[in-house]
């Protein structure tokens, strides 16, 4: 990565926002996390430009990871345009100069908020999660020395506490999100609030998944092709959500879907959480039940046209 | 009394010694433990018993002495020595500890089932129905009833708390059971069924038992062998009945002669 220092003029960013010493700092910090898959490694989390909880782990991250040629995808919930990834999609446009896409298959390295993209994913693309909480023992055990030595001693019975709970309580397991996961049979990990939906996609996945916590200074990492396996009991097996309906625009089944309400009068549809994957099939042809007439697109088109005439 | 036969004791203490800087905790005490035997620590408030009782439990290293327990394996290996992994293991399979506070020693914000689970998630089990059906089980050996399964201990009286602690440190069929005063601050008709349950509990399953008490009348119910501390030592020890009934030193005779009689 040295075509990255350079010379700047005053008042220009360093390639990237940060200086090379911190992200030299957060590839060594990546590099053990990729040695270690699942283990939290800490790091010294530097000041960023925008407020915690943002994603200035990624953020992070992606400035240590990202070069000249990359190509940049930034995914909010997994849409490419709401208000978190235009704006993090701007602050590397404007720091490093890359270019952007909102297409999956042309990005080198993502950058996402609590989704993972329906399209199969690459051996030369990186995957960079945005973490809020690391730990995935946090919320049943406070001290972080007690947790980093249930890490150390593999003493994981407590999240098994927790899924029972979920069972008891509930008759299934009612986690729907951060659902826990082993990595390489060792560390057990929080893959940051994404649906459980997306689970079976970290498992094996050819794809670089790096994961950055700002606030909580933690790196940690999946390297390609490593077993992932979602933590349950042999009589409740885990299992993802399921939709009884196809996305409303494009017709899609098996993928995540997001709902929109209409109407104050019940009125909703659902839809690809996933923007880019629904657009490239509508551009493919596909269509939902709630999809717009084709016929219509062009009237408009037409009376465009017509006006700016 | 006790089912299990052995010549070899499971916990050996050798001039067990610990300090708080200058102060004393507990000097210089040595005794055995055999299999299925309940052995009594009396003594006042400051005695150096829970000192001692952490020590032994690993939970406080001593400044000087050794603790040798025969694993399950049969070897005698000193606690100290061990990697703190064993420890733990050690901890949640054979061995248990009862706290007098029972939210010391439970999981407050989890249901009862939960936390009589814990132990067996910890170990390795990984059949919800079977880690349920075992928890039911166990509150119903400490008379609770199973439609309070899924209630939060926050929910329980403190009999029932300090009754779903030992249900928990139970599960495992652990060896050896740690007690600090386990029924200090329950009123006394719940502290006589406590003991009741305890009795059972300790000659069903064969346990040996190192409880520490300030009440006299517990040591007497419950122990085989009691030993009476003063400022950190050991100043005598012996069967139960024989010391509370023919106390030779001058200190166990005071505290003898002090309980009330009613």
């Amino acid at each position: 990565m040295n075509d990255t220092a350079q010379i700047y003029d005053q008042g220009e960013y360093n390639f990237a926002y940060l200086d090379e010493q911190t992200k030299r700092m957060i590839r060594r910090a990546i590099l053990k996390g990729i040695a270690i898959p699942g283990y939290q490694v800490p790091f010294a989390s530097r000041e960023m430009p925008m407020p915690y909880g943002w994603g200035t782990g990624g953020v992070q991250v992606t400035a240590a990871v990202l070069g000249k040629d990359d190509c940049l995808k930034m995914i909010d919930q997994g849409s490419d345009d709401t208000t978190n990834a235009v704006s993090l999609r701007g602050f590397f446009e404007k720091t490093a100069g890359v270019r952007t896409t909102y297409e999956t298959s042309e990005a080198t390295v993502i950058q996402t908020r609590h989704r993972i993209p329906e399209k199969t994913l690459t051996e030369d693309q990186i995957l960079v999660f945005q973490v809020p909480i690391p730990e995935p023992l946090r919320f049943l055990e406070p001290r972080e020395t007690e947790t980093r030595k249930m890490h150390a001693l593999e003493d994981y019975g407590l999240m098994h506490v927790k899924l029972y709970e979920d069972i008891a309580k509930n008759g299934h397991i009612a986690t729907t999100y951060a659902y826990p996961v082993k990595v390489n049979d060792r560390y057990v990990m929080d893959p940051s609030p994404t649906p459980k939906f997306d689970n079976p996609k970290i498992d094996e996945m050819a794809a670089l998944q790096l994961y950055g916590a700002g606030r909580e200074k933690r790196i940690y990492a999946i390297p390609p092709y490593t077993k992932v396996k979602s933590l349950d009991f042999e009589d409740y097996p885990f299992e993802v959500q399921k939709f009884d309906k196809p996305c409303a625009l494009c017709g899609a089944e098996n993928v995540y879907l997001d709902e929109v309400i209409l109407d104050d009068r019940g009125g909703r549809m659902f839809v690809c959480s996933d923007s880019d994957h629904c657009e490239e099939r509508r551009a493919q042809g596909h269509t939902g039940p709630m999809a717009a007439n084709p016929a219509a697109a062009q009237i408009t088109e037409k009376n465009q046209r017509e006006t700016t005439r | 009394m006790n089912t299990i036969q052995s010549d070899e004791p499971l916990l050996q203490v050798h001039n067990v010694t610990r300090y708080y800087g200058d102060r004393v905790g507990c000097l210089d005490v040595s005794f055995d433990l055999w299999p299925g035997e309940v052995l009594a620590i009396v003594g006042e408030s400051g005695s150096g018993k829970t000192t001692l009782l952490n020590c032994l439990s690993t939970r406080l290293a001593p400044t000087a002495g050794a603790i040798e327990y025969r694993m399950r394996d049969g070897a005698m290996r000193n606690l100290y020595q061990l990697t703190e992994a064993e420890r733990r293991l050690l901890m949640r399979t054979d061995w248990g500890f009862v706290h007098q506070n029972a939210a010391d020693g439970l999981r407050m914000n989890v249901s009862a089932g939960a936390n009589v689970g814990e132990r067996l998630m910890a170990v390795g089990q990984r059949h919800y129905g079977n880690i349920r059906s075992t928890a039911d089980d166990w509150l119903g050996r400490v008379e609770i009833e199973s439609d309070r399964i899924d209630d939060d201990p926050r929910s329980f009286s403190g009999g029932m708390r300090q009754r779903l602690q030992i249900a928990r440190n139970l599960v495992t069929h652990p060896r050896l059971v740690f007690m600090d005063e386990p029924t200090g601050g329950l009123d006394v008709s719940v502290q006589a069924r406590l003991l009741d349950l305890l009795r059972r509990l300790v000659s069903d399953l064969g346990l040996s038992v190192v409880i520490v008490t300030h009440d006299l009348a517990v040591a007497r119910l419950l122990s085989h062998r009691i030993m009476v501390m003063r400022q950190g030592y050991v100043i005598e020890a012996g069967l139960t009945d024989q010391v509370l009934d023919d106390p030779r030193e001058p200190y166990s005779q005071l505290l003898v002669s002090s309980i009330l009689q009613v």
